[in-house]
């Protein structure tokens, strides 16, 4: 179980790396959201599930419940962040953010 | 497992200020908005690890949720004031 819940753990932490690099280096507005929340969703939902394993460790109700609580969050993150993407993306084409194309890559 | 969680956070620390670069540099006001956003939810699992590693994750675990609940109201707030704002927002940084 602990195996489980570390390889959980440093698997969220490596798409959470990931998406930083695409934040971090792809060139426009768009790109860099499609890193941020792919990567960012995908990652918090593994290192949720991994932190909600590592507490079931020791099994009794208490912990049955804080784990229950845990994954709730887990639920949330996965609904609550592609809406938010998708607003921020809205706003962004509404506002005229321009994508970026060949043209920039020669200049 | 108390070691591996205490490695994981400050990597999750230097993560976290690798996306403030993003925050503080980004060319438009969006590109800040998605740093804060990460940021956010970057944060929320920062507070259960926390939460093992002080043994309390009973008490983290409802921080952790007020703060996803905080983090996805900001970014939509904040993504509607700039949809409503239209072309004004974006000028100031270009």
């Amino acid at each position: 179980m602990l195996w489980i819940a570390g390889f959980l753990v440093v698997a969220g932490l490596f798409f959470f790396a990931v998406g930083v690099l695409g934040i971090l280096r792809f060139p426009d507005f768009y790109t860099r959201l499609h890193a941020a929340g792919k990567c960012d969703s995908l990652a918090a939902v593994l290192v949720i599930a991994g932190v909600a394993l590592y507490n079931l460790a020791d099994f009794s109700l208490a912990n049955l419940l804080v784990s229950l609580k845990i994954l709730a969050i887990a639920a949330f993150v996965f609904v609550a962040s592609p809406t938010a993407t998708h607003a921020i993306t809205k706003a962004a084409l509404v506002i005229g953010v321009e994508p970026w194309s060949k043209k920039d890559q020669e200049q | 497992m108390e070691t591996f969680f205490l490695i994981c956070s400050v990597v999750f620390m230097i993560l976290l200020a690798l996306c403030l670069v993003r925050v503080v540099g980004g060319p438009t006001v969006l590109d800040r908005i998605v740093g804060g956003n990460v940021i956010g939810t970057k944060v929320t699992v920062l507070l259960l690890i926390i939460g093992v590693l002080y043994q309390e994750v009973e008490m983290f675990v409802d921080i952790a949720i007020a703060y996803a609940l905080l983090n996805f109201i900001t970014t939509l707030g904040a993504a509607k004031y700039f949809l409503h704002r239209g072309k004004a927002g974006l000028q100031e940084n270009d």
